[in-house]
């Protein structure tokens, strides 16, 4: 059952805070709830879905209960920071089939002050964790297979970083406000080889959430049409040990599907959210979904190729993750809400695109190299 | 200062794989159905569905597919993929290197440091 263009993201909000010491976790994702609703012209009592993942104090049911809500469909799905891609896409389903009206998602969480837990081990764990897997060095590995592979330099991977300083500058709640240079990426402290410091992103607390429902629904509250057109989500490990996939991700599988099902392609585009916990995993899989060929994401990636209004594909329009915000160490939500920020022209002027109509949102949940869930949203606005 | 290792949580399925590495041999499970090994051990082959899986003595020899050091660490570790010879291809760590020396394609051979309860872990050296 495709969208086609049927379901609506109605309302977005993004916590403006970045450091949360003195508010609950559970008071946050109320708080985002309240404000994406609001956006939307809804209350808590139109809500019939609710999807949150494994950042949701006390799991789904207190976090339902606790923001009074009455439901008719529970999602739950924790694949780290693509959950909430992949709620949008369940949302939408939901309400297609006819068992929900208003979709709620929601993300929040204090790493520094209420850092998540490990979720139980596993039977991967005596072969991962033991040997001191940490996000940094799962990516580092990608990044320095990357270069042999394909002549990828620090350099190149600098200037992603570079270009989500040059949209952050604009955004007054992101958390690194100055534009920084290629120069400044190279020299900041190496964290694991080949990635800097300034290679990685920023470690935030706060939330954001969003709201689905019918685009006769959004119509009728007067919110701009921002449409589902395509989705798509996969799993993607070590290939047991055969072919580890180093160098591409599961954007190589979503990406196409989700392309596919919006019936366009990616020289459609006019603006992309994709997840930037390091600049390699933007790299990649910009490869992947297609923007470049396998192998040219540092050509494609360099000289602000990715700066609105100087490249040509306009990219984390809000600074990102490397940057604004990353949430309880996951991306996902904040990648919907500036893509629809983009598609409304509700972006700030300095990094608006021109007549964005059409945009894509590529999400990363785990580890790239080692365990990850992908998704892939194409949305559209409509008149 | 070296890194502290931690203890192996042993599954009743793997007891003889950390049998072997206490005594500081390699196992690989492989299928005999579909003549595949595969990483980390599974009693069920990952690639056909097949229960009938085996261990097989692996000599330990490998090469570095691709490998970080971690600097933001109280003690700096490289971890690393290393393709056995003739696969699979498995994650750990390089240990008594100096990490600024490594390569991707060296050749490795499988070491079997203790732990403080004398289980041992498969990590790998330059050859």
């Amino acid at each position: 059952m495709t969208t086609q263009g049927r379901i609506c993201i109605a309302g977005i909000y993004e916590h403006p805070l970045r450091k949360a010491p003195d508010i609950s976790t559970a008071q946050l994702h109320a708080e985002c709830a309240l404000g994406a609703l609001q956006d939307a012209g809804l209350t808590f009592a139109d809500v019939d879905a609710y999807y949150c993942a494994g950042d949701a104090p006390g799991g789904i049911t207190m976090m339902a209960n606790h923001m009074g809500l009455n439901l008719s469909q529970i999602d739950g799905t924790e694949v780290g920071g693509s959950s909430y891609i992949l709620h949008l896409a369940h949302a939408a389903q939901a309400i297609l089939s006819g068992r929900a009206k208003v979709a709620l998602v929601t993300l929040a969480g204090r790493p520094k002050s209420d850092p998540l837990k490990p979720p139980p081990p596993g039977p991967a764990t005596e072969f991962e964790a033991a040997y001191g897997i940490a996000t940094q060095n799962a990516y580092a590995m990608c990044a320095m297979r990357h270069m042999h592979d394909y002549g990828t330099t620090s350099e190149q991977l600098a200037w992603i970083k570079v270009a989500a300083s040059h949209h952050a500058q604009w955004n007054e709640h992101a958390m690194l406000r100055d534009v920084v240079t290629v120069d400044d990426v190279l020299n900041s402290p190496m964290i694991a080889d080949p990635l800097h410091r300034m290679d990685c992103c920023v470690v935030s607390e706060g939330g954001g959430a969003f709201v689905v429902t019918s685009a006769d629904m959004a119509r009728d509250l007067g919110k701009p049409l921002v449409v589902l057109r395509g989705a798509a989500e996969t799993n993607m490990g070590q290939d047991h040990g055969r072919n580890v996939p180093l160098t591409h991700t599961g954007a190589a599988i979503t990406g196409p599907k989700a392309f596919a099902e919006a019936g366009v392609t990616v020289a459609d585009i006019k603006y992309a959210s994709i997840y930037d916990s390091f600049t390699i995993t933007v790299l990649m899989q910009l490869e992947d979904l297609g923007f470049c060929e396998k192998g040219k994401g540092g050509a494609f990636v360099a000289d602000g190729n990715l700066i609105s209004g100087v490249g040509k594909l306009p990219w984390n329009t809000d600074g990102g993750g490397l940057c604004n915000n990353h949430p309880t160490n996951r991306g996902g939500l904040t990648k919907v809400l500036e893509a629809v920020r983009q598609l409304r022209g509700e972006a700030h002027p300095k990094v608006q695109v021109p007549n964005c109509d059409l945009a894509l949102v590529h999400g990363t949940g785990g580890l790239l190299g080692v365990r990850h869930a992908a998704a892939t949203a194409i949305l559209e606005r409509i008149a | 200062m070296t890194r502290t290792l931690p203890e192996p949580k042993i599954s009743p399925e793997l007891a003889d794989f950390w049998a072997a590495t206490r005594d500081g041999r390699l196992l690989v499970r492989a299928c005999r159905s579909c003549d595949s090994p595969h990483w980390y051990p599974r009693t069920i082959c990952p690639f056909c569905g097949s229960p009938d899986t085996e261990w097989r003595d692996h000599d330990g020899t490998g090469t570095i597919v691709t490998y970080s050091v971690m600097r933001r660490a109280p003690v700096p570790y490289v971890t690393a993929y290393v393709e056995l010879t003739g696969g699979p291809t498995l994650l750990t760590n390089v240990m008594d290197c100096d990490p600024d020396a490594l390569a991707i394609g060296q050749a490795v051979r499988a070491v079997f440091p203790k732990t403080e309860a004398g289980e041992a872990w498969v990590m790998f050296t330059p050859a």
